[in-house]
């Protein structure tokens, strides 16, 4: 049942996204990747919850409720840097450089 | 079980009690109401003598019973350590009732003289809270049964001691003074220290009783660890009895009140280091060359204070010295193996010299009174400001007379026979070891000495005419009752102390047997034949008389002139009368180098060299170095914690999947 290469895109997914994440600069891309490993997760709990029970179909619930609260802080945060120092570019932000 | 037991000597803690409770009530009454002084005066002098009416009981309590061995008295155990039990108990025995009723009765009466001398001061409450304190840690001292609890009242003596001296601690000198005493203290009490580890340690007892048997089985006559424990005992002795050469404190403690130099700097804490040899006398008669050592030492203390005494001009430096020289006899005594004959002229001196203290008190105090009149700012205590008190102070003067003969060593009195006993002890004591000769001449030349600088004394204070000024004249008075009353007691005991121990009777000798039985047999004692005894008392009068006689013909009081108007010595007489300069000795022998190296080595070296900058800064410098390491991690670049936050993943799970 396609298992396969449901796995396979979801892992192509979380690749593409934790490279975004670890590549790019602004803020908002970083977020937009982080969002897309978390859907790629999901992909996985799905295409496993065929073979292995219903359990991974309920996870994705939690995950996309936790991607939405994670959203709404991190881009309010993401606003009020902005507010503050016009700009979202991470390598300005190092206010906690030792 | 010991006839003591269930008689009066059960009362013995209450003689310190007494005394400690008198300080306390005084001691609070000087913060709370300081101007108490009938209060002040009822309890500080109450106390004492209620402590000497319980020693009268306990002293006849022995004296029925003569137990033959030390009523041991526990109160509770103190501290116990593994093999080390120390209880804090009180000793009877011949030895220590003797000095109790020395205490207490002296003390009494030095007390009784304070009301009188101090009446005016403003410290009053808290001149009596010490001088309780004094008494109940004396008594510790004499009454204790072992080494540590001897040490708690040794150290207690000398903490009021210094408090005393230093009593008038406005005046920075007097408090120096205090100080002084409080350091040189501490050297002899490093040596006492010493010698209870080492006691111990061989021993593994402090009881003097329990020390007293083991010491001649375990240790070997004349060996190397006797002779230590002895010269050690001897070094606490040497500072708290100032002798050579830890007695530079001595004279500086006449800064105190003149009934405190009375009380604590001549009768009786100052002859804790004869008692203390006296106690620990197995030791001494174990190390013949450490008893020949303090013999020798109280030879040259004696010759050595005798001279500078000859030739100071304040009445209580000569007092102060003469203590020194006396001191200096005492130790030729116990140094001799005559323990008796120590301990009589221990007691004798507590008689003459407080009086002689207290006298020389009474005329401060009157020329202090003459001066104040006129508002005069003389020394008070410079005998060339003095001369023909007599008829101003004639009870002063008669009772001074009185105790200059008696430590001339005139017979009758009390210092004759006592005197007289120690230097035939060292006369017999030479027959075994002729080095004891020496020590004999010594005494016989410091007694020469002693006879002349106290007939000066005289005659520079009461006689000739006086010097201390038209105006202050007329002011000159007799001291009150209160004052003379304890100077013709003392007066009293002076002339009736020697029957204590005549020759021949040997009343004292006997009393102590019990004490000094053991170190007698271990020793050895020599004994003297009538003529030879009858000869070398002849002599001793000739040369008493002869001291005395020369300085009535040699001095010419008349010729003196006031201080103010004094020429300067020259020659010897500058260096008499500089004390031999030895305080300046010490000060660039021991005390410079001693504050230079502390300076630059252990200050500058050790302190801030090492411990400041390796230690405290290099431990600093360590924590900042590995801070600034563990800083560049934190980069606050997002990217880089990311980057560690994947590689940790990776890691757990490659980790976790057993690829790694």
């Amino acid at each position: 049942m396609l298992l396969g290469p449901a796995l396979a895109v979801s892992a192509i997914l979380f690749a593409l996204g934790a490279a975004g994440v670890l590549l790019r600069r602004n803020a908002i891309i970083i977020f937009m990747c982080i969002e897309l490993m978390l859907n790629a997760v999901n992909l996985a709990f799905v295409a496993l919850a065929q073979q292995l029970g219903v359990d991974g179909q309920v996870f994705v619930f939690f995950v996309m409720t936790v991607a939405a609260a994670e959203a709404a802080v991190g881009l309010a945060i993401v606003i009020a840097v902005f507010r503050h120092r016009e700009t979202v570019d991470l390598e300005n932000i190092n206010l906690l450089r030792g | 079980m010991t006839p003591l037991a269930g008689t009066a000597a059960d009362l013995v803690g209450l003689t310190i009690l007494l005394p400690f409770l008198g300080f306390l009530v005084n001691g609070t009454l000087a913060f709370l109401r300081p101007r108490a002084k009938g209060l002040v005066t009822a309890v500080g002098v109450g106390s004492v003598a209620l402590s000497f009416a319980v020693g009268v009981a306990v002293f006849l309590a022995v004296l029925g019973a003569h137990p033959d061995a030390p009523y041991v008295r526990t109160l509770w155990t103190w501290m116990p350590v593994g093999d080390l039990r120390i209880a804090a108990a009180l000793q009877v025995d011949q030895l220590s009732v003797v000095m109790l009723l020395v205490v207490t009765g002296v003390g009494a009466l030095i007390h009784v003289f304070s009301v009188g001398y101090m009446g005016e001061d403003p410290g009053y409450a808290r001149y009596f809270a010490y001088l309780n304190l004094f008494i109940a840690f004396m008594l510790v001292l004499v009454l204790s049964a072992s080494f540590p609890v001897m040490f708690i009242g040794w150290e207690g003596v000398g903490l009021c001691s210094y408090l005393l001296i230093g009593f008038w601690y406005e005046d920075e000198e007097k408090a120096a003074a205090g100080l002084k005493a409080f350091l040189v203290n501490r050297i002899g009490d490093t040596g006492f220290m010493l010698a209870m580890f080492l006691i111990f340690a061989r021993l593994g007892t402090l009881d003097f009783a329990g020390a007293s048997a083991a010491a001649p089985q375990v240790l070997a006559k004349g060996g190397g660890v006797a002779t230590a424990i002895a010269l050690l005992l001897f070094l606490g002795c040497a500072g708290k009895s100032a002798q050579i050469p830890l007695y530079v404190w001595l004279p500086d403690a006449m800064a105190g009140p003149t009934p405190v130099s009375a009380l604590i700097h001549a009768a009786t804490m100052v002859t804790a280091g004869v008692f203390l040899v006296v106690r620990a006398n197995i030791f001494f008669a174990l190390a013949p060359v450490a008893a020949a050592v303090v013999a020798g030492v109280g030879a040259l203390t004696a010759l050595l204070a005798a001279t500078i005494g000859l030739k100071q001009w304040d009445i209580k430096k000569v007092l102060a010295y003469s203590t020194v020289s006396q001191l200096g006899y005492m130790f030729i005594g116990v140094g001799a193996g005559a323990y008796a004959a120590g301990v009589f002229h221990l007691v004798t001196h507590a008689f003459f010299k407080a009086l002689l203290f207290l006298g020389s008190g009474s005329v401060i105090h009157a020329m202090h009174a003459a001066y104040r009149h006129t508002h005069g700012h003389a020394d008070a205590q410079d005998m060339r400001n003095m001369g023909g008190l007599a008829a101003h102070l004639p009870v002063t003067a008669k009772v001074m007379w009185v105790s200059t003969l008696a430590i001339a060593g005139i017979p009758p009195l009390a210092g004759f026979f006592s005197k007289d006993e120690i230097l035939l002890s060292a006369f017999t004591r030479g027959a075994q070891d002729p080095f004891y000769y020496a020590v004999w001449a010594v005494g016989l030349v410091g007694a020469l000495l002693t006879a002349f600088y106290m007939t000066r004394l005289m005659l520079y204070t009461f006689h000739g005419p006086n010097r201390t000024g038209d105006l202050e004249r007329p002011h000159l008075h007799e001291s009150p009752a209160v004052m003379t009353a304890p100077l013709v007691a003392l007066a009293v005991l002076t002339v009736l102390g020697g029957a204590l121990n005549l020759p021949h009777l040997g009343t004292l000798h006997h009393w102590l047997e019990p004490v000094t039985r053991n170190a007698a047999v271990i020793a050895g004692t020599g004994e003297a034949s009538t003529g030879l005894e009858l000869g070398l008392m002849g002599l001793a009068v000739l040369i008493a008389a002869g001291g005395m006689l020369l300085a009535a013909r040699l001095l010419r009081p008349e010729a003196l002139v006031s201080a103010d108007r004094a020429p300067a010595e020259t020659g010897f007489a500058k260096l008499l009368l500089e004390k031999y300069r030895v305080d300046e000795l010490y000060d660039r022998a021991i005390v410079r180098p001693l504050v230079g190296v502390s300076r630059v080595l252990l200050w500058k070296g050790v302190d801030a060299g090492l411990i400041d900058s390796a230690g405290v800064n290099g431990s600093a410098a360590v924590a900042r170095g590995l801070g600034w390491l563990g800083s560049r991690f934190q980069t606050g670049q997002v990217g880089t914690y990311v980057v560690v936050f994947v590689l940790g993943v990776l890691a757990v799970f490659g980790t976790l999947m057993g690829l790694l």
